[in-house]
């Protein structure tokens, strides 16, 4: 430091300079740049616009809405140094449990006609209450055996697809009510991601849960020794996380009207893509829900695009993962510069 | 400052001429020019921040010069490469140590440079006889097949120079080698750099310790704000010489001393058992400084991590202000006003990738600051800043990521922390290493003003003047037991390291 900088002086240092773009400021110029070069292609090789259509931007974030919401849990998952593997499966059994406590009785009262449907709550309320265990079981395994959140999570990932399938034998659910359809008919998806993003971007920017959720992913030791109940906090954290993949599931049974045991398969890679295409750091310490939301809508631009060009789904997959790599490099450069200090 | 470092007539092993280097918001060296004799020990000191480590990291090659040359035996030369460095014959000891923990010794000394076989496979009895051969020249006593990480730091440390030798190198940077070192180690330290310098070789040697430099330098070198301030031979200089130029001004009085009488005994230990500490009592009053003196590895550091219940003691208990308490979690040690700062600044201490204001409210989010779980970010932001200037921690912001602090600022921002907690007692485990000169005269003026205001402190110490000239009573540990209790004005270092090593 040549000249002493201390905190009276220097207000608009060059330090400062640097920091007035938010780090979501490349991954969205990301995301602007992929809409407008699909836009460019589109009138040159469809004869369409891209990105005027309302029908077709609705589309594409209905069919991400719930890698959405599985991502909003992971990031913070992400941001405490761990990772989440079992969420797809996590929503094929809440899928199952919700779907099968959702079922119209219209088609069975010819047999037995006092049955009547559930209220709405109970499939909603035991979906989330499955989600939220299985995140329990993830949270309590970390926390208390000690085990890598890697080996953890796949262990309840395999888990819990078994259980979807033993749950029917493998039998599809169907033939669900109209309010339970309701949740994932129209944007209402759009709508609880959005909902679900704001809720846990405030809650990390702005409480004691969110500052120790990145102190935990920082330095777990200096976390300990500030006072902060690392465990218990890493529960609640996976039990959010769970919870939010249960959330995931009823959504994804409600729109296809049915509870499958298949469901939700490789959502649990798509949600982390989403995350570190975001900038969330697998390292710990570093993501936000912002960067999470442009992450997964680039996911959404890159699948419409694709197939408003009508090129191969093939192509669509090499595409994606060469966006996932590319994100992580250029966040590398993005932290190596930030910590170059004298 | 009679002779200038810059001195054209003679032949030096390495010159740095004109070397200036900014990074964003601040001019780490500013037109640096200095150079290396062969055969002799180069000190190189200033405060944290001064400008040593981006210097060093030049000369290894880790980071590129803006402007300015390199020249090695009179030759420019492109160092862009650590690489490219250690084929020039210039190695780093880095004050991180770079060894492989679950690797051999052997292993990480010739790491990419094992003896193979025509089929590529490691020849691993020429690899052990080679380090031990190695080892022995410098009579370094560690069996090459033990892995680095059963090895305790100082063993590390020689490991990490035998690496370096092993390289042949011409020129070795130690950045602060002795930081985690014993007295007794160090000599061995000392030692073997003498070995080296007989042997023809360079040492550029930074140090926060000024005894060294007069202990094994040549010539020493003082870069203060990333300006070259002068060079000597230590002989010229006077140890307050050598402040002065470091800090630009004079240190009135380099230990602010112990102030007031202690009052009530506020904790007490009774016959605490645990890990590597045995049967050990002791009473801290309000308002006094009680050091604890001891050699690494006496378990003083399980003693603090045990008091602040990071490793509960198994046996014996302790009581607050006469009453018996439990704690076996450092939430437990915060809620009844116990406070620490560990040793090591890294590893347990800083969030180095967040900001200074997330470092220093994260313990106070605890108990203040909050209100249904939010942050009330406007309180702790006035509070947390209060404290940063109180403590006078050098940064353009609050929201500048702690890892771009000097070590001393660092250090400053980690005891913030403790203070917003207005701890009663305050555990501090080597509060000042690693901290240059002016800041850790700060942190002593700090430390007795706290216990002026009736703070019981608990101060961990390796450095012997700062126990001395900074307690009221000092506690000296060996082999995880307490060997003795002195008084200020019956201890001196003779008496302590009696006690320490037996």
């Amino acid at each position: 430091m040549s000249q002493a900088r201390t905190l009276e002086t220097a207000p608009g240092a060059a330090g400062r300079r640097t920091r007035r773009w938010p780090p979501e400021a490349g991954i969205l110029m990301v995301l602007v740049g992929l809409a407008l070069a699909f836009e460019v292609l589109g009138w040159i090789f469809v004869r369409q616009s891209f990105l005027f259509n309302e029908q077709r931007l609705v589309v594409m974030i209905l069919q991400v809405a719930v890698i959405g919401i599985i991502a909003v849990g992971v990031t913070q998952v992400i941001i405490t140094g761990g990772i989440d593997l079992s969420s797809g499966s996590v929503v094929a059994l809440t899928a199952m449990v919700a779907a099968s406590l959702a079922q119209s009785s219209e088609a069975v009262r010819a047999v037995y006609p006092t049955l009547t449907d559930l209220p709405l709550i109970v499939p909603l309320a035991t979906g989330l209450a499955v989600g939220a265990l299985a995140g329990l079981v993830n949270g309590s395994l970390i926390a208390w055996t000690g085990i890598p959140p890697f080996i953890a999570t796949l262990g309840v990932m395999v888990t819990a697809r078994g259980i979807a399938k033993w749950y029917t034998h493998g039998e599809p659910v169907s033939l669900l009510t109209d309010a339970y359809a309701g949740i994932g008919s129209g944007a209402v998806p759009v709508v609880i991601f959005l909902a679900t993003a704001a809720l846990f971007h405030l809650a990390l920017r702005y409480t004691r849960y969110g500052k120790f959720t990145y102190a935990i992913g920082a330095n777990p030791q200096a976390a300990r020794v500030s006072g902060i109940n690392v465990g218990r906090h890493l529960i609640v954290v996976y039990t959010i996380a769970g919870t939010l993949s249960g959330l995931a599931g009823i959504v994804t049974s409600a729109r296809a009207e049915s509870g499958q045991s298949g469901m939700g398969m490789m959502y649990e890679l798509d949600a982390i893509a989403a995350a570190v295409i975001g900038g969330a750091s697998l390292s710990g310490g570093v993501g936000r829900i912002t960067g999470t939301v442009i992450g997964t809508l680039i996911l959404g631009v890159v699948t419409s695009g694709f197939t408003f060009l009508r090129i191969d789904a093939y192509y669509q997959e090499i595409v994606k993962g060469a966006i996932i790599v590319v994100a992580v490099v250029a966040d590398q450069y993005r932290q190596r510069a930030r910590r170059r200090g004298a | 400052m009679a002779v200038p470092a810059h001195d054209a007539r003679q032949e030096w092993l390495l010159e740095a001429r004109g070397v200036s280097k900014s990074f964003p918001g601040v001019v780490a060296l500013d037109d640096v020019s200095l150079g290396v004799a062969t055969g002799s020990v180069h000190a190189l000191v200033g405060e944290n921040g001064a400008g040593k480590s981006t210097l060093m990291k030049i000369i290894a090659g880790l980071c590129t010069p803006d402007s300015g040359e390199l020249r090695l035996h009179g030759r420019a030369v492109q160092l862009d490469t650590p690489r490219r460095a250690l084929q020039a014959g210039i190695a780093m000891i880095h004050q991180e140590l770079n060894l492989m923990p679950s690797m051999t010794v052997a292993e990480n000394i010739w790491i990419g440079r094992e003896p193979v076989s025509r089929l590529g496979i490691v020849r691993h009895r020429e690899l052990r006889h080679r380090t031990r051969t190695l080892l022995e020249r410098l009579r370094i006593g560690v069996d090459p097949d033990t892995a680095v990480g059963e090895l305790p730091i100082a063993a590390r440390q020689l490991v990490e120079i035998a690496k370096a030798l092993s390289h042949e190198s011409r020129l070795i940077i130690m950045d602060e080698p002795t930081s985690a070192l014993t007295e007794r180690d160090a000599e061995q330290l000392f030692t073997v750099i003498g070995e080296l310098r007989a042997a023809g070789r360079a040492v550029l040697y930074i140090t926060h310790r000024l005894d060294e430099v007069f202990a094994i330098a040549d010539q020493v070198s003082v870069l203060r704000d990333g300006r070259h301030v002068g060079s000597d031979r230590p002989a010229n200089l006077s140890r307050d010489d050598l402040i002065r130029m470091m800090v630009g001004r004079e240190l009135a009085r380099i230990y602010p001393g112990a102030p007031g009488v202690p009052g009530a005994v506020v904790l007490a230990a009774h016959a605490l058992t645990g890990a590597r500490f045995r049967d050990v009592s002791f009473e801290l009053r309000a308002g006094e400084i009680l050091g604890l003196a001891g050699l690494m590895g006496a378990g003083r550091s399980e003693l603090a991590a045990a008091l602040f219940g990071l490793n509960p003691a198994r046996t014996g208990h302790l009581s607050l202000d006469g009453v018996r308490v439990r704690i076996d979690s450092p939430r437990t040690a915060l809620a009844h006003g116990i406070a620490l700062l560990t040793e090591d600044r890294k590893e347990s201490g800083c969030f180095l990738m967040l900001s200074i204001l997330e470092n220093l409210e994260i313990a106070a989010l605890g108990r203040e600051f909050v209100r249904a779980g939010v942050v009330r970010g406007r309180a702790v932001r006035e509070a947390c800043g209060a404290m940063s200037r109180q403590l006078r921690v050098k940064t353009p912001g609050l929201d500048e990521c702690i890892g771009n602090l000097s070590g001393g600022n660092q250090q400053k921002v980690l005891l913030g922390r403790c203070l917003l907690l207005r701890p009663r007692i305050l555990i501090l485990d080597e509060p000042t290493r690693g901290v240059d000169v002016g800041a850790k005269s700060e942190i002593h003026e700090l430390i007795a003003r706290l216990a002026a205001q009736g703070t019981a402190v608990l101060m961990i110490s390796s450095e012997l003047p700062e126990i001395l000239g900074m307690s009221h009573r000092i506690m000296v540990m060996h082999e995880g037991r307490v060997t003795g209790t002195l008084d200020r004005d019956q201890a001196d270092q003779v008496q302590i390291m009696r006690l320490a090593a037996r």
